[in-house]
């Protein structure tokens, strides 16, 4: 296993504790960075036309951390010079609080902010964790389309949306 | 064999259960197990199309053959998902 990878993994964490972006800045930044770049997913109060409550978020945490570890390994190819940690909360997560945070550093923050945003993309793809949201008058899951990690179409997609 | 099943999400409120027990064919697959639950749980069947699954917290295909003991997960479709069908938020 190379150093980037070892690096790359113990910044990967999926915790039900409140998220902490300046943390995960700090985990990731260092003497060569010029740049970091972050990306914080927060629960908002409306979702398709219904008052949402809280959405409880829930995970397959171990196969999350190697979904977590791949996206990085996916970023390294292409944005060598990039370090990322991708933390992502489970439980029950309040409106206006952290429910996924992403920091990508880099020397400069071009390669930051696309590495950021691919992580992101690709974290909404295959990353087994879901959302139970709760509005008034009810619940639902938000299921999108099936987790597959060998889906190139989708990679794809997430480098083209990192990329314009 | 026996195998440890793990559900998630609304496959686990469906069955009821986030973990379950099974003895399966000795050349049982991902697939086998999956349909030894759509047997016990129709409510499930609907999803046939839609799961991933991951053996031994691994992702892998249905047609994964199991070994004694394995863990096998069923995941039921992610917030945004893969090919063609992605949220924008």
């Amino acid at each position: 296993m190379s150093s980037a990878r070892e690096a790359a993994q113990e910044h990967h964490r999926v915790t039900t504790a409140a998220l902490d972006p300046g943390a995960l800045v700090n985990s990731v930044a260092g003497p060569a960075c010029g740049a970091v770049a972050t990306f914080v997913g927060v629960v908002r109060d409306r979702n398709a036309g219904r008052r949402v409550l809280w959405i409880d978020y829930e995970a397959y945490a171990p196969l999350a951390h190697k979904a977590f570890d791949q996206i990085a390994r996916e970023a390294l190819e292409r944005w060598p010079a990039v370090r990322l940690a991708i933390h992502h909360r489970i439980g029950r997560v309040a409106i206006g609080e952290a429910s996924v945070a992403i920091a990508a550093a880099s020397p400069h923050r071009a390669e930051g902010f696309a590495a950021c945003r691919y992580a992101i993309e690709r974290v909404k793809q295959m990353a087994p964790i879901w959302k139970h949201e709760h509005f008034e008058g009810g619940e639902v899951w938000i299921e999108g389309a099936p987790a597959d990690p060998w889906d190139e179409d989708a990679r794809r997609h997430a480098l083209e949306r990192a990329c314009t | 064999m026996h195998v440890r099943i793990r559900l998630f999400a609304r496959l686990r409120e469906i069955a009821g259960d986030a973990e379950l027990h099974r003895e399966l064919p000795d050349d049982a697959t991902a697939s086998t197990a999956w349909h030894a639950l759509t047997a016990q749980f129709p409510g499930l069947a609907p999803y046939e199309r839609l799961i991933s699954c991951a053996v031994n917290e691994e992702y892998a295909k249905l047609s994964t053959p199991l070994q004694e003991g394995d863990e096998v997960a069923f995941l039921p479709p992610v917030s945004g998902g893969g090919g063609r069908r992605f949220t924008t938020d």
